[in-house]
């Protein structure tokens, strides 16, 4: 049994077989349309290649613009499409390295898994942001109520016929498998939901950190462009310090000018929220604080400079600034974490999906961070808890615990003053 | 260049020789043991080590549920650091990576970021007084979160710039074992503390459960076994599956009966900040007060009787024990199938006649889990003091508002009378 089970092992998982197969790509599907061959058939090879480039890159910031102006529900409905072709993209490349084609269950777990977690996190989101339109339907109240335990249910579904889907000469590939799933499930999965949240908070919040990320993208490539010259890190040799600088700067000077230009916008700037009469979703409100023009006042070293004593600015530029430096400094971590990824398993892109730039995840491996960083600085910074659920959990507990909390919190106001006895009597 | 993944990164080819079965290395059999089964035959022998070692263990348990309520959270923890040794030790010989010195001082500050953060929220939440005197902690508490990341990215920057030129795969491999690893065992662990609080008698009653259920599927299986179960376990059968679901069930039900009477098992968990320590005293919830239920008719002829005095939670009881016998195994299957993968025969060699304390709790994943999503689900609704805290970090106003919807709210109900003066 183990010679034969070495055997298989030998040829299913050999990663030293895979390395011929991996090390020179297939020839890669060309997806460039036919319009553009024709029309830069006359350059040379490298002019082409740059000018595919350019030419996709514009089509995709283009296409960014066109689904903000389509509003929240086009935006969410993009995420999850994102989410999904990433998913795909990493779990084939997972099938790649392990040879598992013939693993028929695994297709169907991996994406059974997929379908758990979307499940899971997008109920939480529903329940949080549609209260009042899952209280009004019956059938989808008792699935909120009990959203934890069914959502909990499927995934052990999937555990079982993992466990009863274990055959005798391929354990090793499928823990393999089941591994790679759950890890590319906490990247990609996560992060998307993140980013909904981030949406739900104002689209400023979705809108300024994709785009310094991007800006950061461009201007490092620029920079390193026309003034590399050393190298910043082994994993990725085209990266040079002096495009890791100028892109930090630019990128901190562009995400400025952004919020400046989109703190006006009330479309931008409110959460998104669901207006129950509409059936839809509105952007309205009375904008907060931080997004009212403020006196700053400048410090002496730049007064001289610049000749002014004050200066007008949106609190949130502030915030930019944090976001700015987190995109230009920590957001290439991620993407040298992909680079990696791709020199250990011997690819060069994650996919062939967008000519010229690879796979979707090739665009997006720069924001797994950035997604997770925004989230955790609203979280900490900006907002508190959220009021609406506040009341909505209290309101769930038990008559006792109720009176509880109302005395503490009325004792605790009356402490700091904001309630005084004459008010109580209103 | 001869890449060291060529010779390492193939690890499925060559891992069948290299991967050694289990060591017959350190018997750790204590020396008395040795003399006194030393007339044995060595079956006889290995059943006894296997028998005494059992009841230590029950003993232990027992001992520290007297001790208390911290004694066991730090029981939990050493066994959820243990756990994770076990397994990490278990992907640095599945992929001979001890040359790689980072990597277990990462794995090691991965498994403190992500304790760190865990315990930060439950300590916010049981804490809430104590932490409100301290300012550090005050501190501390309003951006864990923050924090917490922060740490967990200064671990993943590291771990990028840790990536040496031929140690690529490898490096993304153990990466990804780390992470799946603190998935499995922290967060699981977490939740069993999170199930503590709740009342010792969630902590005591599913954990006694999977236990029960081992024990009496494998006296089933060795007097009445006959058919196999599944490939993956030859030794289990269905006789001793169903046999150890029915005495499990029956098992739940007594214990819960039992330990449903004291306050110490019952009440919820709350660190008193006068007396600086932990205290279960409380009203014991519905959940744990007798009720006289009618009993179905063709029971009624049986008994002898038209109702019986249960508590409720001897009804939930039936759920865990259902849940530890049914699906608690598959936690086993799925260690097992974990085992063969990689060839190896035990976890570790803790526990002589045992294997590893992963061997010992393979059971229990699922176990843990499922007993916070069925208290959430079914049994409480959101945590008070979390509830209370999330109201005293909000702005004024925002209180204020709330303040007066809670008003109306309880005048409505009767909760609060109008005319009452503070």
């Amino acid at each position: 049994e183990l010679e034969s089970e070495a055997k298989v092992d030998g040829e299913a998982a050999s990663d030293s077989e895979s390395r011929a197969d991996l090390v020179a790509p297939p020839a890669p599907v060309d997806n460039t349309p036919e319009v553009l061959n024709r029309a830069l058939s006359n350059l040379s090879s490298r002019w082409k290649n740059w000018w595919v480039r350019g030419i996709l890159t514009l089509a995709m910031i283009t296409f960014f613009f066109i689904i903000i102006y389509l509003g929240p529900m086009v935006l969410m409905m993009i995420v999850m499409c994102v989410q999904i072709k990433c998913f795909h993209e990493i779990i084939t490349i997972g099938y790649n390295v392990y040879h598992s084609y013939d693993l028929p269950w695994f297709r169907t777990l991996s994406w059974y898994f997929l379908l758990c977690v979307n499940y899971f996190f997008y109920g939480e989101t529903v329940t949080d942001y549609f209260f009042t339109l899952v209280q009004r339907e019956e059938p989808l109240r008792i699935l909120s109520k009990y959203h934890r335990f069914i959502s909990f249910t499927l995934y052990l579904t999937g555990f079982c016929m993992f466990v009863l889907s274990l055959v005798k000469k391929h354990y090793r590939l499928q823990f393999y498998m089941f591994g790679w799933t759950h890890v590319t499930l906490l990247i990609v999965v996560t992060q998307s939901h993140l980013v909904i949240h981030n949406l739900f908070e104002g689209m400023i919040w979705f809108i300024v950190p994709i785009s310094c990320v991007i800006c950061n993208d461009i201007m490092a490539y620029m920079f390193g462009f026309f003034f590399g010259r050393t190298p910043l890190i082994k994993l990725s040799p085209k990266k040079t310090w002096e495009g890791f600088i100028g892109g930090f700067f630019a990128t901190v000077v562009f995400g400025l000018l952004l919020s400046y230009v989109m703190s006006g916008y009330r479309c931008f700037v409110c959460p998104v929220e669901y207006n129950n009469d509409t059936n839809s979703f509105t952007v309205d409100c009375e904008p907060s604080d931080l997004f009212r023009l403020q006196e700053y006042n400048i410090p002496g070293v730049i007064q001289s400079v610049v000749g002014w004593k004050t200066i007008r600015m949106y609190p949130f530029q502030i915030h930019s600034i944090a976001l700015s430096t987190f995109a230009s400094l920590i957001g290439p971590f991620g993407g040298f974490f992909a680079s990696g990824f791709k020199r250990a398993f011997k690819i060069k892109d994650f996919a062939n999906t967008i000519p010229g730039h690879g796979g979707i995840m090739d665009r997006f491996d720069c924001q797994y961070l950035m997604a997770t960083f925004v989230n955790v600085y609203i979280a900490s910074f900006i907002r508190g808890p959220n009021p609406s659920k506040l009341i909505q959990q209290f309101l769930t507990l038990r008559p006792d615990q109720q009176l509880h909390i109302f005395n503490t919190l009325k004792s605790h106001l009356m402490d700091k003053g904001i309630l005084t006895a004459a008010t109580e009597d209103e | 260049e001869t890449d060291i993944d060529d010779r390492y990164g193939d690890l499925d080819s060559r891992a069948d020789s290299d991967v050694p079965e289990i060591p017959p290395s350190s018997d750790r059999t204590p020396e008395i043991l040795q003399k006194a089964l030393s007339g044995l035959s060595s079956r006889w022998k290995n059943w006894w080590i296997r028998g005494i070692l059992t009841l230590t263990m029950i003993s232990l348990f027992f001992l520290t549920i007297y001790m208390g309520s911290f004694m066991l959270m730090l029981l939990v923890l050493g066994i959820q650091v243990k756990c994770f040794h076990e397994i990490i030790t278990i992907g640095y010989r599945v992929y001979h990576s001890y040359e790689l010195p980072w990597f277990r001082t990462l794995s090691w500050y991965f498994l403190l970021c992500v304790n760190y953060f865990f315990y930060g929220e439950t300590v916010a939440d049981y804490f809430a007084t104590f932490v409100q005197r301290e300012e550090q902690l005050q501190f501390l508490i309003r951006y864990h979160r923050f924090i917490s990341f922060a740490l967990y990215l200064a671990g993943f920057c590291m771990f990028v710039l840790s990536l040496v030129k031929k140690h690529y795969r490898l490096q993304f491999y153990m990466f990804a074992w780390t992470h799946v690893t603190l998935l499995i065992t922290v967060t699981q662990s977490h939740l069993v503390i999170q199930n503590l609080f709740e009342g010792m008698i969630w902590f005591l009653v599913p954990i006694s459960s999977v236990i029960c259920n081992d024990i009496t599927a494998y006296l089933f299986g060795f007097f009445f076994g006959r058919t196999p179960l599944i490939k993956l376990s030859p030794k289990k059968t269905w006789e001793g599956f169903i046999g150890g679901f029915f005495s499990t069930v029956v098992f739940g039900f007594i214990a819960a009966y039992v330990l449903s009477k004291y306050q110490y098992f019952v009440c919820p968990v709350e660190y008193r900040s006068d007396v600086n320590s932990f205290v279960t005293e409380c009203e014991p919830a519905d959940l744990f007060q007798l009720h006289s239920y009618q009993l179905p008719s063709f029971l009624q002829a049986v008994l002898r009787r038209d109702t019986v005095s249960l508590y409720p939670f001897q009804i939930h009881s039936i759920a865990l024990s259902t849940f530890a016998s049914l699906i608690g195994p598959f936690g086993g299957f799925f260690a097992s199938g974990f085992k063969r993968a990689f060839k190896i025969k035990d976890f570790a060699n803790t526990i002589p006649g045992h294997g590893g304390i992963m061997d010992r709790f393979d059971c229990q994943y699922l176990m843990a889990t499922f007993v916070h999503v069925y208290i959430t689900s079914f049994i409480r609704g959101p945590n008070p003091s979390k509830v209370l805290q999330q109201l005293l970090v909000l702005q004024p106003e925002q209180q204020l508002s709330i303040y007066r919807t809670l008003k109306t709210h309880l005048l409505e109900k009767g909760l609060l009378q109008p005319a009452l003066k503070v």
